[in-house]
């Protein structure tokens, strides 16, 4: 067996799908056109040849409907996998998320935990129409009883679907789709990758750019041309959102005494603005500037021709890396 | 060439109907023409003697369970409670036509149902009084917790059925609804989900006329709520909800039917909420006492006494037995509402996630900073 082959994150996701329900015959996929075409991003491509079609269920059109089913079907004892065809269209099943899916364990005491993955394809960047492009993982976070999951890398979509699925607790797991196609090598035999911890991406000792999912190859590119200019940033991959991995982000702050949290959902009330108090909370000593924060701006989710003006770019991150008052 | 020019000598497309299955006959999924009643219209030897024994007791100890709980809202030891005065029959049925192993899936004004299934009394009121917010084990009494979002236990109650007969279990679930809830996407949703899965589920709709203070005309303008199963490809059931007889044949019939492999029902129950939607409410803002007073002669309680005795089934000795069955249990509502409940601030901390966050370990060693400094003090 080899270990390693390359693979695409729609591999990469499939891969952990397959092998967890391999593993497992409580593991059951759900959603809109999940069966015979394999999703709209063809995640769940070849399950339901596979594993037949009552564990990769076609289900009628009705968001509420599939994740209310699905927290029946974990109450008999299934895992079930939901996925919801767009960030957007994943509104209609809030109130089974909200009220349900994120209290049942704490409503009952913890004798009807509901391990549930909610995937949900979100973000923009794929030039998608209105509804099709929003990053609405404040909404999710700030649900207490959820876990809140984004995965960057090839790796850690196959490591962290598959701690999801196993997880006791519900997870949403948020797939930034402008990363869908991207490539890189993959172990499958890594296994799965626990939840809850942050992990630096690049070392450096001028400021941190503390970001996650779609924007972590923008945090890259752009600690690339900052090094050009002689800045030296380290990037830190959150990885998940909920739990969140406060040790590290501070120890890491306090190290370089500088950070940036980059984001492409809106601003004002996102989850770059509870990263920024928390660290402002933890390492006020430690800090050499305020932390700032870059993000898309607070508009509803703009055509596809105009998104490029929206979603924080390289020289927005920059721009905000210059404002942290370089000590030359 | 479009839809529109299509004419009939052309091959049927795929996609049009009777093109592939032919679809469901609507006929035989209409609801009854009249409410489905047996007291009053049916002889009762036919019906097991002890089976209409232990439904008027249910009755009677419902009654009083309702009248008690009451009263513990206006002493303030309830938080809130909606009382199912006037609904005590399908109630009754609706516990006592499951199998242990079924599901129930209660709303907020389901005690009784709750209390049916062997859930014990006071372990189900306490998210209504206020301590926690659900008393019981939902595994253990295959009851699931009262649900307060309107219609949202609908699609649980499918999904849990879907997944018995996935494993080959005998198991139905029993999803208990409002005329109010009846309007509700998640009712819709469910409703849809569970003829296309054929999932053994029951939905049973008690009518008690009004969500709160809105009357069905304004809720509804289907002929019966009933109607709306055949639209999804459902059998509907209309039945008269104060004949706990009535209820009980028709819900047990469904059950069958559904463990059967014969798919889902709705089942609509035509009943009336005597009291106020709930202690904070005021009913005489929507509706005349004459409305209130027509419906006491229909009493659910009143109608099977009144046909028990008829059939000499029930005598004076054996209502009196009843009855002080019915006391014995308010008289232990009154004594432990009366005790301190016993609290647990840290409980709040305790399955919130399988294992507490960090976030959560630090705000509860706050809470129990903030709790020494209270004891200080
Ligand atoms: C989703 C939702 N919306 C609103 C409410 C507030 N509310 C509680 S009970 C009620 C009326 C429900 O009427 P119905 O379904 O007929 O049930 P009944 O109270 O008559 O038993 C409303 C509007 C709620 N609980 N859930």
């Amino acid at each position: 067996m080899t270990p390693t082959r390359t693979a695409s994150m729609a591999q990469a996701l499939n891969s952990a799908l397959r092998d967890a329900m391999r593993e497992d015959r409580s593991v059951h996929l759900l959603g809109e056109d999940v069966g015979k075409l394999g999703g709209v991003f063809r995640i769940t491509d070849g399950l339901a040849a596979e594993f037949g079609a009552d564990r990769c269920l076609d289900t009628p059109l009705a968001e509420a409907g599939i994740l209310g089913t699905a927290i029946g079907m974990a109450m008999y004892g299934l895992r079930p996998v939901v996925e919801m065809q767009f960030d957007a269209f994943a509104y209609p099943a809030m109130e089974q998320l909200v009220s349900h899916l994120a209290k049942m364990r704490n409503r009952t005491a913890g004798k009807l935990p509901l391990p549930i993955t909610v995937r949900i394809p979100y973000g923009g960047g794929i030039g998608g129409v209105e509804h099709h492009s929003d990053s609405s993982e404040a909404y999710y976070a700030s649900t207490p009883g959820l876990h809140v999951v984004t995965p960057a890398t090839v790796q850690d979509a196959y490591g962290l679907l598959r701690s999801s699925i196993a997880s006791d607790d519900p997870v949403v797991f948020l797939e930034p789709k402008r990363l869908y196609w991207s490539k890189a090598e993959l172990d499958q035999a890594a296994g799965s990758e626990p939840i809850g911890r942050a992990v630096l991406r690049r070392q450096g000792r001028s400021a941190v750019l503390i970001t996650y999912g779609p924007s972590l190859p923008v945090c890259l590119e752009a600690a690339e041309a900052a090094a050009a200019e002689g800045w030296d940033l380290a990037v830190l991959d959150l990885r998940t959102l909920v739990p969140f991995d406060d040790a590290t982000v501070a120890q890491v702050v306090r190290s370089v005494g500088r950070a940036v949290v980059v984001h492409e959902a809106t601003g004002f009330g996102g989850v770059g603005a509870e990263i920024a108090a928390r660290v402002t909370e933890r390492c006020f000593h430690h800090l050499a500037a305020p932390v700032l924060r870059v993000t898309g701006f607070d508009i509803p989710f703009p055509p596809p021709m105009l998104e490029h003006h929206h979603l924080p770019g390289v020289d927005r991150i920059l721009d905000a890396v210059a404002k942290l008052q370089w000590e030359a | 060439m479009t839809v529109l020019d299509h004419r009939p000598t052309d091959p049927v497309p795929g996609w049009l109907p009777g093109a592939t299955a032919p679809r469901t006959d609507p006929a035989p999924l209409l609801p009854d023409a009249a409410p489905v009643r047996v007291l009053g219209a049916a002889d009762l030897a036919k019906y097991d003697p002890a089976l209409l024994l232990d439904l008027y007791r249910r009755l009677v100890a419902g009654r009083r369970y309702n009248q008690q709980a009451t009263t513990l809202t206006k002493q303030g030891r309830l938080a809130v409670y909606p009382s199912s005065t006037g609904q005590e029959a399908c109630q009754v049925a609706a516990a006592t036509v499951l199998a242990e192993d079924d599901w129930l899936f209660p709303s907020y004004r389901d005690t009784l149902a709750v209390v049916g299934r062997g859930v014990d009394p006071l372990e189900a009121l306490t998210l209504l009084r206020g301590n926690a917010h659900t008393g019981y084990d939902p595994k253990a009494t295959r009851t699931a917790p009262l649900c307060t979002p309107l219609a949202t236990q609908a699609p649980h109650a499918v999904g849990l059925a879907h997944a018995a007969r996935l494993a080959g279990d005998p198991t139905v679930a029993l999803a208990l609804l409002g005329d109010g809830g009846t309007s509700e996407g998640d009712f819709h949703e469910a409703l849809n989900f569970a003829a296309v899965l054929n999932a053994p589920v029951v939905f049973l709709v008690q009518n008690n006329g009004y969500a709160i203070s809105v009357p069905l005309t304004q809720q509804s303008a289907a002929p019966t709520l009933a109607h709306k199963a055949v639209g999804y490809g459902m059998r509907g059931r209309l039945v008269d909800g104060n004949d706990v007889v009535a209820v009980h044949e028709v819900l047990a019939e469904a059950v069958d039917r559904a463990r059967a492999g014969g798919g889902p029902t709705l089942v609509e129950a035509l009943t009336y909420r005597l009291e106020a939607h709930t202690n904070a409410d005021d009913a005489t803002r929507y509706r005349q006492d004459a409305e209130v007073t027509a419906w006491q002669e229909h009493d659910p309680l009143l109608l099977m006494e009144r046909q028990l005795r008829a059939a000499g089934l029930l005598d004076d000795a054996a209502v009196a037995r009843a009855t002080e069955e019915a006391e014995a249990l308010a008289a232990r509502m009154r004594t432990e509402f009366h005790a301190e409940p016993q609290l647990d601030p840290f409980s709040l901390f305790q399955h919130v996630y399988a294992e507490p966050t960090s976030q959560l370990l630090e705000q509860q060693a706050q809470l129990a900073a903030e709790l020494a400094a209270e004891d200080e003090r």
